[in-house]
């Protein structure tokens, strides 16, 4: 049985079309990443796949339930972290995680052992309120709260927007270990840096999934040789570069420059000429592997 | 049942950490007693009045000693020239103006009736009124006394009048205190208003600030979420009306005449109605600040229709038809009549099924409107 399947799922918020049929299947005990950027539709398809929303229309099931339907059952064998901090901020770490226990119908002490490596970190500020609590501490206490009914699929929703990138590592790590002991996890984020820690990723834009596999089968998708260039004017080298004539796709990546040749592979010199006679003296070219970030700007344009 | 246990503690928890919600439940309610209790006193005294005699005789001077005595009246000034006279009701020097006719007394004595013009200004209608009233009774009085007087000095044995005496006796509030009569008028309107907001705004809070999603992802069912939130509300509307009958009792010596537990069971009642209330605003608002002004539209109707600032019996009909409707209305009619009359169950047995009617609606209609799933 598949953890969960979603069969040409449609959301519409009057006019606006959230959702334009999605399908996905997320297999039991996996790390699954719908990445995507800001209003591309992972809140409202977690949303939809936690009971907490209706869809327009198409199907979709969760652990054998359908979260329209069976919602009562479902929200006992899930666990959901919403994008934004949703825990009582004016109660203690430890009432929330007592109140959330409770509501689950245990206590913290039967499922400590789940929650202990995440709980562990802020069970020293257990009586500060939530509110006072630093952005990844509140993090590790929702995902305690989300955790502490032994939920058997975790949703979490851009867990690490707004947390610090060693915070961002951290919980990270949490998540692998929790995936380790069997748990499925579905997690969304628009970070693509975090997209290699999935086991499968789902790309989504304006509602509409444009790939799902490995994190190194999509990378693998882009079949053409990728070129980092770097020069002190960067946007002035991005500009000559789009209007080169063999031009495949210039995209800024950091500090660099990616560019890739509709010819597929080329000499270096050539392009570093082509530079060198617009007047941009000191750039450096040399080949470099595809990234996600690379493979999903490639499916966007392609998409557009 | 534990669950919902968790759950009040949690609200209690909450409201305990709020600071801006203990001086709300604390502070507010007394401060407001007092002070509306205190000011709104409908009593008139030292109102001014002006003097056109243009008699001149006995009974002109006897009618201004009256007025002079009666407490109620002060006067600002006097003219023989009644352009002066309106000059001064004009500028508000004076509320109101007698004007007595040159043959007062010879009427008022031989034809047994005479006219005194009386010009009152009416800006203040109640202040008017009461003028008016008072004015009115010493005329009515001062005529009363000199045609006894007339009558027996003349030689003929004077006849037996049936002497009609008109005599007032306020029952329920002899010396006719308005604080008795509003104190828990004010009373009903703190536990309403404190009631309708702080569940309106308790609810639409955790929409506001998300928190709601997190508990509707959990297997609560709506009947544990709803009392959860409600009965730690209803367990502060009751400790409100408490502290309100303490002050009542304190500050303004009023006990009440009826029994306490027929309070209490009609208050219980009435803050589930209440509570009932602010929970339907909170099903279709999003924010705390639409809440606010949702119950506020409904509360300033409802309590300036609830026949503590204007009697109910004044009213145009349609606008009397409209206070059925006004929970209020009954809450304040109930408490007077218990506070002051010393009713039981049986005498405000229609109050409770009206009460106990709407509780029931508007709680079903809250629950119906409230959806766990969006």
């Amino acid at each position: 049985m598949h953890a969960i399947t979603v069969k040409d799922l449609h959301k519409n918020y009057g006019e606006v079309e959230a959702l334009k049929g999605i399908n996905l299947t997320v297999e039991e005990g996996e790390i699954f990443g719908l990445i995507g950027p800001d209003g591309a539709g992972k809140t409202s398809l977690i949303r939809i796949l936690t009971s907490l929303l209706f869809a327009s229309s198409g199907e979709s099931s969760v652990l054998g339930l359908d979260p329209a339907k069976d919602h009562k059952k479902l929200r006992s064998v899930i666990g959901y972290m919403p994008g934004r901090f949703s825990l009582y901020q004016d109660l203690t770490v430890e009432e929330n995680l007592t109140l959330f226990a409770s509501l689950f119908e245990t206590t913290i002490e039967e499922n400590y052992h789940l929650i202990k490596d995440i709980y562990g970190q802020i069970e020293p500020f257990k009586t500060r309120r939530a509110g006072a609590l630093s952005g990844g501490m509140k993090q590790k206490l929702a995902l305690s709260c989300a955790m502490i009914h032994k939920p058997e699929i975790l949703f979490l929703d851009e867990p690490t927007t707004g947390v610090d990138p060693v915070s961002r590592k951290e919980f990270w790590e949490m998540l692998r270990k929790l995936n380790d002991e069997g748990l499925t996890i579905f997690v969304s984020t628009p970070y693509m840096d975090e997209a290699n820690q999935c086991n499968r990723i789902a790309l989504i834009q304006e509602g509409q999934i444009m790939g799902v596999d490995t994190p190194e089968h999509i990378t693998n998708q882009f079949d053409r040789p990728l070129y980092a260039i770097s020069g002190t004017n960067k946007f002035g080298m991005m500009q000559a570069l789009k209007e080169f004539e063999h031009a495949h796709s210039v995209f800024s990546f950091g500090s660099v420059i990616h560019y890739s040749d509709n010819r597929g592979s080329i000499a270096t010199k050539e392009i570093k000429d082509f530079l060198q006679k617009q007047g941009f003296e000191d750039c450096s070219i040399e080949e470099t592997q595809p990234g996600i970030e690379d493979t999903f700007m490639a499916l966007m344009t392609a998409h557009d | 049942m534990r669950t919902i246990l968790f759950l009040v503690r949690k609200e209690f928890l909450q409201v305990f950490r709020n600071k801006g919600m203990l001086p709300i439940i604390f502070v507010m309610p007394v401060i407001q007693l007092m002070v509306l209790s205190f000011a709104a006193d409908f009593e008139i005294r030292n109102l001014k009045y002006y003097w056109i005699d243009k008699d001149q005789s006995e009974a002109s001077r006897l009618l201004r000693n009256k007025l002079d005595a009666s407490g109620y009246f002060i006067l600002s000034g006097t003219s023989m020239n009644t352009e002066d006279a309106n000059l001064a009701l004009e500028d508000g020097v004076t509320d109101l103006v007698f004007e007595i006719p040159a043959d007062f007394e010879r009427d008022l004595i031989r034809e047994s009736r005479s006219s005194i013009q009386l010009n009152v200004n009416a800006i203040d209608g109640s202040k008017a009124g009461l003028g008016t009233f008072y004015a009115n009774q010493i005329v009515q009085d001062l005529a009363q006394e000199l045609r006894t007087e007339y009558l027996s000095r003349l030689k003929f044995e004077p006849v037996k009048f049936q002497q009609i005496n008109t005599t007032y006796s306020f029952w329920f509030n002899e010396s006719l205190n308005y604080k008795t009569f509003m104190v828990p008028g004010i009373l009903v309107m703190l536990v309403t208003m404190i009631g309708a907001f702080i569940s309106a705004m308790n609810i639409v809070r955790e929409r506001e600030v998300g928190t709601i999603e997190q508990l509707n992802v959990t297997p609560i069912k709506k009947h544990q979420f709803i009392i959860g939130k409600l009965l730690p509300l209803w367990v502060i509307g009751l400790f409100e009306f408490t502290i309100g009958l303490i002050v009542a009792r304190i500050v303004f010596g009023i006990t009440s005449e009826g029994s306490l537990m027929v309070l209490y069971t009609f208050a219980s009642i009435y803050i589930v109605m209440v509570l009932g209330l602010g929970m339907f605003i909170s099903t279709f608002t999003e924010t705390q600040q639409q809440a606010m002004f949702i119950s506020w539209f409904f509360l300033v109707i409802f309590l300036l229709m609830g026949g503590l600032f204007t009697a109910i019996e004044n009213m145009p009909q349609w606008a009397q038809t409209i206070t059925l409707f006004n929970p209020v209305r009954y809450f304040i009619e109930v408490v007077r009549l218990v506070m002051l009359k010393g009713a039981g169950f049986w005498d405000i047995r229609s109050q409770f099924l009206v009460i106990a009617s709407y509780a029931f609606v508007i709680n079903s209609l809250a629950v119906w409107n409230y959806k766990k799933v969006a």
